[in-house]
Formats: C-alpha cells, structure tokens, sequence
C-alpha cells in the first residue's frame, strides 16, 4: 500500500512543478474536479478553490503562507453527499486530520474524494499575511519557501509563522491518498510523491512516475523538525499552564473574550450544526441578569465567558488538530489555540486518542468499554 | 463564624441513587442538608456543560450518581457518564477546581445506608476543602 516516485523540478520552480503535477491529476478521465489553495484574482489572498479548467491551475499557490481558514469544513461540504464525481484536494495535514474527524462525526466522506497532502511549510496568521504579503504573491510565496526549506526559517521582513504553526509537531501530512515530501529533498531538482493508501497507489501508477526509494536525508529532517516543535510545544503548554492554572488567572487570560465565538465557527472541529451557545438556551430573561449581578453585586455583559471556553473544551478538545484557526479568528488578541491545545493535550492523552490519525479510531466519547476508568468512581 | 457549609449539586438518576435518597429518607437516616438534588432520568444524559455551570456558579462540589454498572435501566448510560466524568476531570482540575470537587459514584436504590454514608463523607471532604474559588471571585 506504499508506493513512492520522484517527479524532477523544472527550472528550479517548486510551484510550477506543483501546478503540473496538479494538471495531471485533474486531466485523468475519472477526477471531475480539484480543490487547491489558489491566489484570487481580484487579491492576493489565497483561498481554497475548486477547479475543473486545468488552464486555471495556474493560479494554485499550495506553498504561500496564507491560511484564511481550516479547508476541512470546505471539503466536509464537498462530500457529505454523492456529488456525481470525485473530487481531488489538495490540503495541509491539520487540515487533512480535521477532516477525518468530521468524517467519523459523519460530516463528510472519503468515498469520491483524493486526498493530496504536502509537507506543511506553516502560516502565518492572517493579519501578518497581510501585512507581509506584497504586489507580487507569487513572488513573495516563492520568497516564503525558499527560505523555510533552505533551513532558513519561516521569520521574513520580522514576521513568523503562526503560534500554532510554531509548535505543530505534525507538519507531515497523515491520512493523505497521495503525498507530497519536501522536507529533506533537494527541492530544487526533485520532490518527493508517495502514494498512502490504495486509492492513491491507482491512481498514481496512471502518472508513469519512476519508483524510488525515499532518501535517507529526508528521515532525517522530518525527525529533526518533529524534535525542535515537540520542544517548543512542551515550552508553550508550561506557559499556557502557569497562566491559567486557577480560575482568577483563567478569568484573566479570556477577559478580552466579547462571546463572538468566531473561535468555534473558525474550529473545523466543532461539529454542532447549531451551537448550544446561539440557541435559547442563552436567551436568559432579563430578570435572570439582574438576579445574577445581585448575588455578587456584579456581574460581567455578556455573561457565560468561562462557561463558553471550558464547555467548548469538554466538546471538542479530543478532536482538536492544533490548526490554530482560533486564534486567527479572535478579534482580541485572545491566544485561543495554547489554552485549547494545552487542555487537549490532557483529554487526548487520557483516551489515548490522536485525532486524524486514523479513520477507524472511534470518538472517545461516542463509546465506552465495561472495564475502564475505576480511579474516577467513588469519593475516596 | 459559623462553620463553612459546603453547597453540593447533585445529579441523581431516577432508577438508582434517587432511589435510594428516597429509601434513606423514608428509613429516617440522617445526612447532611448539603445536597441539592437535581433528578435525571440517567446518569448518563448529564451533559458535562451542566457540571461546569454548576462549578462556575459556585457549587463546593458537584456528585454525579448513577446506578451500579451492568445495572443501568437504559442498558449502558451509567458507562457513557463514566467516561464524561473523565474528560472533565482532565479539563477542571487544570484550571485549579480540586478533584474531590467532582464526585462520580454507583449507589443502587436498595442502598439507603450507602447513601447517607456518601452524603457525609462527601459534605466532610468539602468543608475541610473549603469554599470554591468561584464562589469568592468574580467569573466572567
């Protein structure tokens, strides 16, 4: 079920050399579509985008260091019903493993859909993407991951990779039908295509590619990244631990929180149709605030800050992927994704879970067995 | 001062621990008044939200409680609660909420005795524990 290939590096171009290989996917008979991370027209932003003209895959731009948002979600659309072909896409690996959480949650499906991973060069948050990004995208993309693969860092003109990137000790795409490898490969002749599944093994032998083994370079550096994030996560989980490990210091570490919940409408994890937190439930009757502002002479508008933020983590944090978006989408400033990662770290541990690893792996809350857990039962 | 008196919300299912609050009442069994029961069908519709609130509210403590396993009256929802009861103890206890504040046990309906035996030990735990930090400060 593993089948691996090169593909040469024309003119030195990393992107080009994607956008064909892409070209190739999309023109065999059976693929109807592909969805790839593409630099819109009109802006240099880079949205996910689904095409069916393979002259528009000029404009795929699968290295730039924009992540708008979690394509998880667009793919769970794309699939969550027979769309009458079947539909590459192209995905970062939080995102990959973000999506087959939703397909155990059955919000979507692997039935009619590719998956293309590639080696996750990181984000920047979006409002330093901004800030960074110049006239020329592809140029300033092309600036982006020379550097990073040349060892030199993600860190351009003072900006640098997300927090959640910064410690994503899973850059490595996992789950993916097909997989591309640059880390470790001389980029500027040759990247890496690795066939993970069945599916993707068919489809890969239409492209005629020559087998090769994977060089022991890129072993390597994937260990050598997958240590330097590990530490660096275990450095952000002592931080985010120290800064909330009592309620008062909670209290103060969400006080920006204004209960917009773009945190979970940014979380492609969080699987409700309708949040419990925009139902009635929260409707309170008026009166009810003034109740609550009479037991301590206070009491903070809108309420239910903290309820929001531990409830989410009862809800989601087993299925938490670390993509970050959360704190993307936070208009305070909040650091949503060291909390969440942090706390998830616990609860994914306890139930010996990793989210995305695995299709099979079943939500730890959707079973349980006879025997397990005794130490939480009694008063001892 | 008066002694510290905790405040414990506790979720008893109908079948089992309901049950035997009832059997422990009628057999005139004394325990503290602590408690404030909130009656559920099964331990295991308890949605780890209503635990939260109630700690965030300014429960001492909360007890969950349900019937013995292989005993529930919906077959297995005394297991799902057990695994419930799990996720939020990895998740309050880091935010500084003691774990004996959260209590999870089995008490059948015929265990009146076992009941009031709970009761007790659990208001002790809690007033040696003493109040909840959020019912001294403000949570937002």
């Amino acid at each position: 079920m593993s089948k691996t290939a090169v593909i040469d590096v024309k003119n030195q171009d990393l992107i080009e050399t994607l956008r064909d290989f892409f070209k190739t996917v999309l023109e065999q008979d059976e693929i109807s579509a592909i969805q790839v991370p593409w630099r819109l027209p009109m802006k240099n932003m880079v949205m996910p985008t689904l095409i069916t003209d393979p002259e528009r895959l000029s404009g795929a731009d699968p290295l730039s260091p924009a992540f708008p948002m979690n394509s998880a979600k667009i793919v769970s659309r794309l699939t969550r019903k027979e769309a009458g072909g079947i539909v590459a896409a192209v995905m970062r690996p939080c995102e990959i493993r973000a999506f087959i959480e939703l397909v155990k949650l059955k919000q979507g499906r692997i039935e009619n859909l590719v998956i293309i991973g590639i080696d996750c060069l990181g984000a920047f948050q979006n409002r330093d993407y901004f800030n960074w990004i110049e006239n020329d995208g592809e140029e300033s993309s092309k600036k982006f991951y020379t550097s990073v693969l040349n060892g030199k860092g993600a860190a351009a003109d003072g900006i640098d990779l997300s927090p959640a990137c910064q410690v994503c000790e899973s850059p490595i795409p996992m789950g993916a039908d097909i997989a591309i490898g640059l880390y470790g490969m001389d980029t500027s002749n040759q990247i890496l295509i690795q066939a993970e599944t069945d599916k993707g093994e068919n489809l890969m032998t239409k492209f005629q590619l020559t087998d090769e083994e994977e060089p022991p370079s890129r072993k390597k550096a994937v260990e050598k990244l997958v240590e330097e994030r590990t530490a660096a996560r275990d450095n952000m989980f002592t931080e985010t631990h120290d800064a909330t490990d009592n309620l008062e210091k909670l209290t103060m570490y969400l006080a920006n929180c204004v209960n917009c919940y773009n945190c979970r409408v940014a979380c492609p994890v969080c699987y409700c149709r309708e949040c419990v937190f925009v139902t009635d439930v929260f409707d309170h009757e008026p009166s009810q605030y003034l109740r609550w502002a009479d037991r301590k002479g206070a009491v903070k508008m809108p309420t239910d800050t903290v309820f929001y933020h531990i409830t989410r983590l009862a809800h989601m944090s087993t299925a938490c992927v670390g993509c970050g978006q959360c704190s993307n989408a936070c208009p305070n400033d909040i650091s949503v994704m060291e909390l969440f990662r942090s706390i998830s770290q616990n609860t994914q541990n306890a139930f010996d879970y990793t989210p995305g690893q695995s299709i099979e792996d079943k939500p730890p809350l959707s079973v349980f067995k006879e025997e397990e857990f005794e130490e939480v039962v009694g008063i001892d | 001062m008066s002694e510290f008196e905790p405040t414990i919300v506790a979720f008893f299912c109908n079948w089992c621990t309901y049950t035997a609050a009832d059997l422990a009442g009628t057999s005139r069994l004394s325990y503290p008044p602590n408690i404030k029961i909130i009656r559920v069908m099964c331990s295991g519709m308890i949605d780890p939200k209503y635990v939260i609130k109630a700690m965030l509210e300014g429960a001492d403590g909360v007890l969950v409680s349900g019937c013995n396993p292989g005993d529930c009256h919906y077959i297995n929802g005394n297991y799902k609660a057990r695994r419930r009861i799990k996720l939020l103890k990895e998740i309050l206890p880091q935010f500084g909420f003691e774990p004996e504040r959260l209590r999870l046990t089995w008490i059948a309906a015929s265990d009146g005795l076992l009941f009031a035996e709970v009761m007790r030990d659990m208001t002790e735990q809690l007033k040696t524990l003493g109040p909840c930090e959020a019912k001294l400060k403000m949570v937002i």
